[in-house]
């Protein structure tokens, strides 16, 4: 059986680049995709620690990081669709009406 | 499992519950009443159900702290959480009678969403695992995103609720990762079981500090710690007035009791470890809000950068970590809710019907024009200077205090010396309204609800700051 640390590091990985998706993308529903990576990644790190420690919090924890995962898309698909409507674009580059 | 457990010690959750049947009554009379216009009746419903909440924190507090499933504990620190966030609800609500169009739309979609959150912020306080603290932090995010973009004809108001949502999702994901870490050192989700693993020498060592930090990015973004804090400005000004009071006040109640506990119950044997890193957050928070908002013209901006720099001031209470620190800051919030939302509430009188920004011109002259509101604001901005004998003197008072009992007498110090940068921008609202002639008409959207919320919140600000004492028994500390 693999070390949990292999996981670990594969998680590690998908959440930089997750993370990075995040920080250089433009387009939002892309940003938001890379959102939902990052927390794929934190259910992989929970599934292998939780195997690690042979209990199951960690998988109830991923569970319910699913449902959130799952409410957080409908809000902000909802967001972003009212966003387009006075927009015409999910450049966030065009999302500039707020500043310093 | 045994389902008597599920019952045992239930009215730990007692207020929660009676908020959560609440909202699907109000979800039900909404329905019932779609047809006539009848957001007056909504309004007043979800007051009821917000002071029923209320009455049920108070039913439990002479009860001693139990545990509910390992979950979630009514001691005197989550009720005073409880007390800040309902407060910061009931005003929210009363706030937004006839401020938006959308409001009396759509006030049951309104009323049910900012009853949720109220929900989400109490569990926060509550929560003695990650998992509900969590599922806490996401329960009143997600109304809260919805919310800051409920004016839906108003370009600003959708952007605020687009960056909140773009970045507050990003930082949960830091939030749950950290928490997910702390999972794997630990062994548990129970924070008095990763105390027990962590201080005994067990566990995987190696991911506690990741773990730390993660946590840490994800509550200071929620909390607005600089660097974290460049969404709270946009959010601010360009969500409904209402929702930026009952935000700026919840949230940050909320959040902070969920770090306050997290850091204190799990993870005091790594004390050496984090104290550092949060002194120097605070200092920066605390520095960078004070001299930014210095130059905002925006009223509501200005609030946002002085909220941020709020923020830094409670962060000394988590650096000193004792419990006079953490009853020190249960004290502060409450002192806070009073004269945050009564500033806001100005702000919206001012503001008249969402039309959006209010100037700082905007004050000039309202000492002749409109003197009770003008005394009012005055009120609130030197009570969030920090100036006695008002409610925000004895807040920064108890903080300076538990740090300097602490041996931070250095962050104390540079505490005070924000509270003098502060006074700078507060006092100027204060001569603009008294020293200043009005250049035109002055239009003031009072109604009821705004006027009893504002005479209510400046008589609190007051009593509060008169009377420190009559609140140590309610508020406490972890």
């Amino acid at each position: 059986m693999p070390e949990t640390s292999y996981y670990l590091i594969l998680a590690a990985l998908i959440f930089t680049v997750g993370a990075t998706g995040v920080l250089l993308r433009r387009n939002a529903l892309i940003i938001f995709m890379c959102i939902e990576m990052m927390l794929n990644s934190v259910n992989l790190t929970l599934i292998a620690l939780a195997r690690q420690w042979g209990n199951l919090e960690g998988q109830i924890f991923v569970f319910m990081v699913m449902a959130v995962a799952a409410a957080e898309v409908a809000v902000g698909l909802a967001i972003l669709i009212a966003n387009v409507r006075h927009q015409k674009s999910i450049n966030i580059d065009e999302i500039n009406l707020l500043k310093w | 499992m045994d389902t008597a457990l599920l019952f045992e010690n239930a009215t730990v959750l007692l207020p929660e519950i009676v908020l959560a049947v609440g909202v699907m009554v109000l979800m039900m009379v909404d329905i019932g009443l779609r047809k006539q216009n009848e957001s007056g009746t909504l309004a007043a419903l979800a007051i009821a159900i917000l002071v029923l909440g209320m009455g049920a924190s108070l039913l439990i507090w002479g009860r001693p702290p139990a545990e509910y499933l390992g979950g979630a504990v009514s001691d005197g620190f989550a009720l005073s959480v409880r007390l800040v966030v309902l407060i910061a609800g009931i005003f929210g609500v009363l706030l937004s009678r006839n401020f938006l169009p959308s409001i009396e739309r759509q006030g049951g979609a309104f009323y049910s969403l900012l009853i949720l959150a109220v929900i989400g912020m109490m569990l926060m306080g509550t929560a003695t695992n990650l998992i509900v603290l969590f599922i806490a932090l996401e329960i009143f995010s997600l109304a809260l995103y919805i919310l800051s973009g409920f004016h839906r004809e108003n370009p600003r108001s959708i952007e605020a609720a687009m960056k909140y949502f773009l970045l507050g999702a990003f930082a949960s994901t830091f939030f749950v990762y950290g928490a997910a870490l702390l999972y794997g050192a630990g062994g548990s989700t129970s924070y008095v079981q990763i105390h027990e693993t962590l201080s005994s020498g067990g566990g995987n060592r190696s991911l506690v500090l990741p773990g730390i930090a993660l946590l840490l990015v994800g509550f200071g973004f929620k909390v607005s710690l600089v660097p974290f804090h460049m969404w709270t400005p946009d959010v601010y000004q360009g969500a409904p007035t209402p929702v930026t009071a009952f935000m700026s006040v919840g949230t940050k109640a909320a959040a902070f009791a969920g770090f306050l506990r997290v850091m204190m119950v799990a993870l005091p044997s790594l004390y050496e470890q984090w104290a550092a890193p949060l002194a120097i957050l605070a200092v920066l928070t605390m520095t960078v809000g004070n001299l930014t908002a210095l130059r905002q013209s925006s009223v509501k901006r200005m609030l946002a950068y002085s909220s941020v720099a709020h923020a830094g001031t409670i962060l000394i209470a988590l650096v000193a970590a004792t419990p006079a620190a953490t009853s020190a800051a249960a004290f502060y919030l409450f002192a806070y809710a009073f004269m945050n939302i009564g500033a806001f509430g100005v702000v919206i009188v001012l503001e008249g019907r969402g039309e959006g920004d209010v100037e700082q011109d905007r004050f000039n002259g309202l000492g002749t024009r409109y003197p009770s509101l003008a005394v009012a604001m005055a009120v609130f901005m030197l009570s969030l200077s920090g100036i006695p004998p008002l409610a925000g003197f004895f807040g920064k008072f108890l903080i300076f205090k538990a740090a300097v009992e602490a041996d931070l007498a250095w962050l104390a110090v540079i505490g005070v010396l924000n509270s003098a940068i502060s006074a700078y921008y507060y006092l100027r609202v204060v001569a603009a309204m008294f020293f200043r002639e009005a250049e035109g008409e002055i239009t003031c959207n009072c109604g009821p609800a705004i006027n009893f919320s504002l005479a209510v919140t400046t008589i609190a600000v007051v009593v509060i700051g008169l009377q420190p004492g009559l609140w140590a028994d309610l508020l406490r500390g972890l």
